[in-house]
């Protein structure tokens, strides 16, 4: 079979597997979030912590709730990060440094899993288990909590609350990730991805003997690629032969990635009552990921770079194993969604390969972006949308029989605004640093973008890393920290927020003069909205570094 | 076109005044460029070259052009206040006491609760309800219409506005409003735009465009550091040239004289909304609630059919009715003439010795006695019966029917000459019913596809209404409507999310007009009609309320469509300014220089210009409005996506190259 074929053939098969779990999936998520009743076990949870599970909360309290736990989350995790050595099984290492600490503990918290460490080299497996692993199931359910909450704004009229955040934060992680990573983590170990907690000696070629970390990589690999966490347990992520050793497991990785978020939108749908609104929201999803993914396989295929045309092929910084069209597919899927592993170094992408990527994380991450965060994210695309369309036919603005009005726009424009402020003002400090052209693994532009990707990463809580940058200053490892904390918490309270004033309004009902929003011609426009704002506020500065190189 | 050009140069020096920054605090993103003005022209005087003294001009022009729009708008309401400050002349007013005396006291110091005497020849001091008296009135001061109009003391006729000349008799007037307070005192601050407000969408739009222009605050700001790290550090000037092309310089400029022009477009129609939020609100509006009368069918009945009674023929019947209406000159008679001749009666007149009998309350009949003792009669088929003493079955079915079907059947009958003591002739019926005024199905059904519904009120029973409301179109109906019955309706479809329009001119209107979202009063109506409303009509044309709903709609798109246009015309911004910028530093970047511009300078100066021009070319389009047809929310947004969303994209990289040819003449361009 040829590379093309086969990556023909990987591609449809995806879209096969993903279309199959999408109804079920979506539907039993739905039904998870609207249920009355408590599993016998979740009613432990609740009187262990003094839950009142059947009491609601408005959007101030939901997002104390959620800013609450996300800081206890983080002081929480900096305790086990720099403490470890007092831990069992710490295998020897020290307890990490403090600002290292703090940019891992918010990370993880905050789902965005960049970082500025090596695992294998820095962490004990309790700190990898209680800490790391546990913020990786967390911070996912988070992203759904918040989800359902705006879904809950849509669907409810004059309601001062969108549902309570600790039954939904614990009904996301026990009845949704908890399960599927179980399934998910057997597979991986089938396939050959290891769960120890030795490390195995090994006598090289050379005759020397080497010492291969072993550690509970099926387990946390699991849910690593389901909740869009993508922290490696490795250094080199998911082209590490422990925790991606072959074809199939990357395949199964990428489905993982993806399942979530796709099926969400179902959830989005069948919660609405309004199935063919989930279906517009994924067609538009759909679009941005094709046409990402056509784009990034013709540049890493076609070996469109000066070092790609002299070797034939652009395998430079990829895995043998896993060739050009399915590091393309990774690459497209991992920074689509928030998750942010990677299987080939994004550094080594052609500079056509490695914009689009970037662009992809500038999209806001909904194509189809994080677990939750997809959703939401891509709902306030739509209000800024139908806003805009709204008043173009001649009507107060409406989505989903809520209307828009300035209180709404105001949450919409602070959300749209905090991202590119956050990328653009970080990567502008930074780059007016003379310590950070130091950092740099490459002079001019492709330093310019390692920069540049590193604080678009850091504020869309995707996590990936173009590599190259050296990321272990202070000044890196603190506004990389902010970026990611500022990124996540600062749209998420906004979300709350809106998803309150929506669902204090009334519904009004659709008439003729109202916009369909699951319309192929509103999907169209959505596409055109995202796709421009995210031009005009990046264009500049991609220019000056992948676009600057890809057209050299 | 030529007039615009004219109001502009006319209103240059109002643009001028409004520089000041105080005033373009209110728009950031106009403020914004007028930063931008101050900091350029500065750095060009320290450096002065053709490149920077020509950006900071055409940055100095972009914010007088946006200030021109608003002030052409604002122009055309000053001129219509001026007239209408005319009629408020220091009037006398004749103050009446209790006992009878009257006094002379001027105008101004009336007091609500005063009552004042104004005679033929008088101008009414102030706004009032006519207490005593009738009396016709030129009120084409304040409609423009100068036919009279009669007003009389109690009813819903009784409302006199200060300022209009009473052309006959006397009347009372007790003064309803304070002086300052008047429907011309209000009149003249809303056309002059003093009492203007920013509407709720106008905020919600602002609050966008203000982000917009933090985004761009924060790449352009951003790309400082990052062009010096690139080693092409960029002047200040280039920084704010490309700055004030990306921030929607095009809707901030126009958006306040968008407005304005709105609520112009509607006082041409000679409605007077007492609030943007109003006029945004008819937009919205999905039910629209028309009186019946005058609204969709002529305020009267017409005869529409001749049944005759057994053994009487069609001719006969269709002689007799004309004969009997021939000397009744009510609308309703006419109708039967007409009928009648429409059917192929003689046009023969009445004879001169035949005396006419008019209709009585008692009788409830009317006719005619002929010279030879013969007497014709048309009356309620109970009068008829009464008078004949007899009345067919036949006839009575007929008339039970017809009043079923929602007409109004009259009974002609006869006395024969030779026969003054017989019981006479019950020749038919004639069946009168409302007529649906022309057009009103069609425009209910445009109505229809914008996705609004249309409820008819009246006063008649259930089947007559459905009847009428049948043959009009309209969605649904409110029979024996009392003011209670309209109050419940508007209140259930609110409930129901939905707005709701209404117009009303009587007392008994108010609490309903008040209620709805859109509450259009008539201005011959009452002075508590007026006040409950939030739009006055003074043509008192209750099916105005579609203009109304339509003007609304109008002014969203006015705005929606500029935002699009003006977004969409960064892409090409974009393609001239960022290679300019960078394609010394990075020569790769000359790819992205698709339109072929000269040099960086021309490059940059050339889509300043362009972003300056575009204002002026479009303040027709903002005072217009973008032209608004009745069709399904897709519809309409497919077609103003492709001409606003595409053509925003299209049209600069045309002007841009454009003026980049003539640009790249002048000297110093690179």
């Amino acid at each position: 079979m040829t590379d093309t074929l086969g990556g023909l053939v990987t591609i449809a098969l995806l879209i096969v597997l993903l279309a199959a779990a999408y109804v079920p999936l979506g539907d039993y998520m739905a039904r998870v979030f609207t249920s009355t009743r408590h599993l016998r076990v979740e009613r432990g949870v609740y009187r262990l912590t003094g839950v009142d599970p059947d009491a609601e909360q408005g959007a101030r309290s939901y997002a104390t709730s959620v800013v609450g736990f996300s800081l206890v989350g983080i002081v929480g995790l900096m305790a086990l990060l720099v403490g470890q050595a007092a831990l069992p099984m710490d295998r020897g290492l020290p307890g990490m440094p403090w600002w290292m600490s703090f940019n891992t503990a918010v990370s993880f918290v905050t789902n965005t899993n960049w970082q500025s460490y090596a695992g294998e080299s820095t962490l004990g497996f309790t700190a990898q288990m209680a800490g790391l692993a546990v913020q990786n199931f967390l911070s996912a359910a988070v992203g759904m909590a918040i989800a359902v909450a705006l879904i809950r704004g849509f669907v409810r009229a004059r309601s001062g609350t969108l549902g309570n955040f600790w039954v939904d934060l614990t009904r996301a992680t026990l009845r949704i990730l908890l399960p599927l990573s179980v399934v998910a983590a057997l597979l991986l170990l089938a396939g050959g991805v290891v769960q120890s907690f030795a490390d195995t000696t090994v006598q090289t070629l050379a005759g020397h003997p080497q010492v291969l970390t072993g550690g509970p990589v099926a387990s946390q690999e699991a849910i690593k690629e389901l909740g869009n966490n993508g922290g490696g347990f490795f250094n080199a992520n998911s082209a590490h032969p422990f925790e991606n050793p072959t074809a199939l497991t990357n395949f199964l990785e990428v489905f993982l990635i993806l399942v979530l978020p796709v099926a969400l939108t179902r959830t989005l749908g069948t919660m609405l009552g309004h199935r063919r609104q989930g279906v517009a929201v994924l067609g538009v999803m759909t679009i941005l990921w094709s046409v990402s993914l056509a784009v990034t396989t013709w540049a890493e295929v076609g070996a469109h770079s000066a070092a790609g045309r002299a070797a034939g092929a652009a395998m430079e910084g990829k895995e043998t194993r896993f060739g050009e069209w399915a590091s393309a597919l990774f690459a497209v899927a991992t920074t689509g969604t928030s998750t942010g592993a990677v299987n080939a170094s994004h550094d080594s992408l052609t500079p056509a390969g490695g914009g689009t990527v970037l662009v992809n994380m500038m999209l806001g991450e909904i194509v189809p972006g994080g677990v939750g965060a997809g959703i939401y994210g891509i709902l306030v695309m739509a209000i800024l949308a139908v806003f805009v369309a709204g008043l173009m036919v001649g009507r107060t603005p409406e989505l989903l029989g809520k209307k828009i009005s300035a209180r709404q726009m105001t949450y919409v424009a602070l959300y749209t605004l905090t991202t590119p402020a956050l990328v653009l003002v970080g990567t502008g400090t930074a780059i007016a640093r003379s310590d950070t052209a130091e950092a740099m693994g490459n002079p001019g532009g492709h330093g310019f973008s390692e920069v540049l990707y590193a604080y678009t990463s850091a504020a869309n809580n995707n996590g990936s890393a173009f590599g190259g940058l050296t990321v272990t200053s202070d000044f890196l490892q603190i506004t990389l920290a902010l970026a990611m904390l500022l990124g996540r918490l600062v749209p998420i309270v906004l979300v709350l927020l809106l998803a309150g004033s929506l669902a204090e309004q009334g519904k009004v009902p659709a008439t003729a003069g109202t916009l369909p929003t699951h319309t192929p011609l509103f999907v169209g426009m959505l596409v055109g909205v995202i796709v421009i704002m995210t031009g005009l506020t990046y264009f500049p500065a991609l220019a000056l570094g992948p676009i600057a190189e890809a057209l050299a | 076109m030529s007039t615009l050009l004219t109001q502009a140069a006319h209103q240059l020096p109002e643009a001028v005044r409004k520089l000041d920054p105080r005033h373009l605090w209110r728009s950031p993103v106009m403020f914004l460029v007028l930063l931008g003005s101050v900091a350029t022209t500065v750095a060009a005087i320290g450096d002065p070259s053709v490149f920077t003294v020509s950006i900071a001009a055409w940055l100095w022009l972009t914010v007088l052009f946006g200030n021109l729009a608003e002030a052409v708008a604002e122009g055309r309401g000053k001129a219509q206040a001026a007239s209408l400050r005319a009629a408020r002349t220091d009037t006398v007013a004749r103050l009446l006491g209790d006992d009878g005396t009257e006094t002379e006291v001027a105008a101004t110091q009336l007091e609500v609760g005063d009552r004042v005497v104004v005679e033929a020849g008088d101008v009414v001091p102030g706004d009032g309800d006519i207490v005593d008296g009738i009396a016709s009135v030129d009120e084409s001061a304040i409609t423009g219409e100068s036919a009279p109009v009669i007003r009389e003391a109690g009813g819903d006729r009784s409302a006199v506005t200060g300022g209009t000349r009473v052309l006959s008799d006397r009347i009372v007037v007790r003064i309803t409003a304070a002086a300052g307070e008047t429907f011309l005192d209000k009149m003249i601050a809303l056309v002059e735009g003093t009492s203007r407000r920013r509407t709720p969408n106008e905020i919600a739009l602002s609050i966008l465009l203000a982000s917009l222009t933090l985004v761009f605050l924060a790449a352009v700001a951003t790309l400082a550091p990052m062009a010096t790290y690139a080693g092409a550090p960029q002047d200040l000037v280039v920084l704010v040239a490309l700055l004030v092309c990306l921030i929607p310089t095009t809707i901030g400029a126009l958006l306040s004289a968008i407005g304005i022009a709105g609520m112009d477009r509607l006082v041409r129609v000679n409605v007077l909304a007492m609030s943007g939020r109003a006029v945004e609100a008819a937009g919205d509006v999905s039910t629209l609630l028309l009186d019946k009368t005058g609204t969709i069918t002529y305020g009267n009945r017409q005869a529409s059919r001749f049944v005759a009674a057994p053994g009487v023929s069609d001719a006969e019947l269709r002689d007799t009715a004309r004969l009997a209406s021939l000397a009744d000159q009510t609308p309703e008679g006419r109708s039967v003439v007409d009928l009648a001749l429409a059917q192929g009666a003689d046009d023969r007149d009445l004879p001169g010795d035949a005396v006419f009998v008019e209709f009585t309350a008692q009788t409830r009949m009317s006719g005619v006695d002929l010279a030879d003792g013969t007497q014709v009669r048309k009356g309620a088929g109970s009068a008829i019966g009464g008078w004949l003493g007899h009345e067919p079955q036949e006839v009575r079915d007929t008339v039970d029917a017809i009043a079923r079907e929602g007409g109004t059947p009259l009974v002609i009958g006869r006395k024969d000459a030779g026969d003054p003591g017989g019981t006479g002739t019950v020749l038919g019926v004639i069946q009168l019913k409302d007529v649906v005024k022309e057009g009103m199905a069609e425009r209910f059904a445009e109505l229809r596809s914008m996705g609004i519904r249309t409820v008819m009120i009246t006063g008649d029973n259930a089947l007559t209404a459905q009847a009428i409301a049948a043959e009009a179109g309209v969605d649904d109906f409110l029979a024996e409507a009392t003011p209670e019955d309209k109050m419940a309706y508007i209140q259930k479809e609110q409930e129901g999310g939905r707005l709701v329009a209404m117009t009303g001119d009587g007392t008994n209107d108010a609490p309903a007009l008040a209620a709805a979202d859109v509450g259009v009063a008539m201005n011959s109506g009452t002075a508590a009609a007026k006040e409950a409303g939030n739009m006055v009509d003074l043509d008192s044309d209750p099916t105005k309320l579609i203009d109304i709903v339509e003007i609304g709609k109008q002014l969203l798109i006015t705005r929606g469509a500029l935002t699009t246009f003006s977004i969409a015309n960064d892409v090409a911004k974009y393609f001239a300014i960022i290679p300019a910028m960078f394609v010394a530093a990075y020569p790769s970047l000359d790819r992205l220089n698709v339109m072929g511009l000269a040099t960086p300078q021309s490059a940059i100066l050339s889509a300043v210009i362009f972003n300056a021009l575009v204002i002026v070319a479009l303040i027709p389009l903002a005072l217009r409005g973008v032209r608004f047809r009745a069709a399904s929310a897709t519809a309409v947004l497919r077609r103003n996506i492709l001409v606003f969303g595409l053509g925003g994209l299209v049209v600069p990289f045309v002007g841009i190259k454009l003026i980049d040819l003539l640009v790249s003449t002048l000297p110093g361009m690179n």
